[in-house]
């Protein structure tokens, strides 16, 4: 009886797991995608994510963040492979107390975005460092709030929002640059 | 030095700003040309890099590949896979157990018919067919006592098409019995009473019925002994006889 009941929790506990963490697939795939910056190198990422996860699924304290979890999953997997040990090579100096710095309404990627000129964006954005590029996809394209994206990067949230504005500063940045060249 | 607004409108478009300071800017950038256009900017950007950073998409045979690796590998520690393997092997044992106890109880009820019928012709086809003649069943009862080791009932007859013709001694499997002969119509019937212990032991404590030969055969255990009636009779005439033994008081 306490095998059947047991191999039950097992079943139950499998398809929670599969029901909870295949609707981020996607999304944890593209972020994998934005990190490795390479497809078979994000496939493996991922693969190793969701095998770390179900096997790890027993510590998830149920009512935290799912999502967050997995994400610091995948993120901390990216950063002891190979391609991540390289990408974090240059160490974030994170400063709560940046400068803001105002953006001007005309700006050249203003133009740039309203011509949708994506690629050459997308061409900025994986040329951040590590440390912008991720906080900034977090935030913009998975949408996470300050503290979700501070749980997934195991950083304060003071320091989100510093590294944040600085990721957006570069950003926008490089786009000028880019167009000034062009 | 920056504009106290400026500072906060990343944090007012993410949503992140309180609901007094969201209150707060609203009412400000309403008056505030500059600060209404840079939200203007910063919007912007915010969208297409929403945009941009959906680049990538995974192909369904990836997708499926991991599902399934997540979906169809439930986990089975070595303790349960040990107790699953002995759970079969002590069910196909039990099993086969089963199957060779049915076999031996066939084939010994395939035996007993046999012999109980070759005794069966043997009284038919002998010039003494019985030892106690009489169709009183007070009168047949009595004569075995003291040649068997066991005493029985016999049935009250009357307003029945069933017969005693009489009765004798005979012996299965070396232990002493009763055989008695009763008669319906122009069909003779033995019944064969033995201890339990002696004839039944093999046979279980079952009651069985068999056909074979053109012989019927009705069997039962009843207060330590084994009941025996065999005949040419048909199934139901060998039913009603052997029913009639079991309410005998």
């Amino acid at each position: 009886m306490v095998y059947l009941i047991e191999v039950a929790e097992e079943r139950f506990t499998t398809a929670t797991f599969e029901e909870l963490a295949m609707p981020l697939f996607d999304q944890l795939y593209n972020f994998a995608h934005w990190l490795a910056q390479d497809r078979t190198e994000a496939e493996d990422l991922v693969q190793e994510t969701y095998a770390k996860a179900l096997k790890g699924f027993s510590s998830f304290q149920p009512g935290t963040n799912f999502r967050a979890w997995m994400y610091r999953i995948l993120r901390n997997t990216f950063l002891t492979s190979r391609t991540g040990l390289k990408a974090s090579a240059t160490v974030p100096l994170d400063s709560d107390d940046s400068p803001e710095l105002p953006a001007r309404p005309e700006t050249p990627e203003t133009i740039l975005i309203e011509n949708s000129q994506h690629q050459l964006l997308q061409t900025v954005i994986e040329a951040l460092p590590l440390h912008f590029r991720e906080v900034l996809l977090l935030c913009e394209v998975e949408e996470m709030s300050y503290q979700e994206i501070a749980e997934t990067l195991s950083i304060p949230m003071g320091t989100v929002m510093s590294r944040l504005s600085r990721a957006r500063k570069a950003l926008r940045e490089s786009l000028q640059q880019k167009l000034v060249r062009a | 030095m920056v504009d106290p607004w400026t500072a906060k409108l990343e944090t007012y478009l993410d949503g992140e700003l309180s609901a007094n300071e969201m209150r707060d800017l609203d009412a400000h950038l309403r008056s505030c040309p500059s600060c209404t256009a840079d939200v203007l900017s910063r919007l912007q950007t915010k969208r297409a890099v929403h945009s941009a950073g959906g680049r990538y998409r995974p192909s369904p045979e990836f997708r499926e590949h991991v599902r399934k690796s997540i979906a169809t590998k439930p986990r089975r520690s070595p303790i349960r896979m040990w107790l699953g393997a002995t759970t079969a092997v002590a069910l196909l044992l039990i099993a086969g157990l089963v199957t060779f106890s049915l076999r031996q109880q066939q084939l010994q009820r395939r035996q007993t018919f046999s012999e109980l019928a070759d005794l069966h012709v043997a009284t038919l086809a002998s010039a003494n067919p019985v030892d106690v003649i009489s169709t009183d069943r007070h009168t047949v009862k009595p004569w075995f006592q003291g040649k068997i080791p066991f005493t029985f009932n016999l049935p009250e007859l009357r307003n029945s098409e069933f017969t005693l013709v009489g009765g004798r001694v005979t012996y299965f499997g070396q232990a002493p019995g009763a055989e008695l002969i009763y008669q319906i119509r122009k069909h003779q019937i033995s019944v064969f009473i033995f201890q339990d212990r002696a004839a039944g032991h093999e046979l279980g404590s079952s009651s069985w019925s068999q056909r074979e030969l053109s012989f019927n055969i009705e069997s039962w255990n009843q207060d330590g002994l084994r009941y025996f009636v065999i005949g040419d009779a048909s199934g139901d005439d060998i039913r009603t006889l052997a029913d009639m033994l079991k309410k005998a008081l």
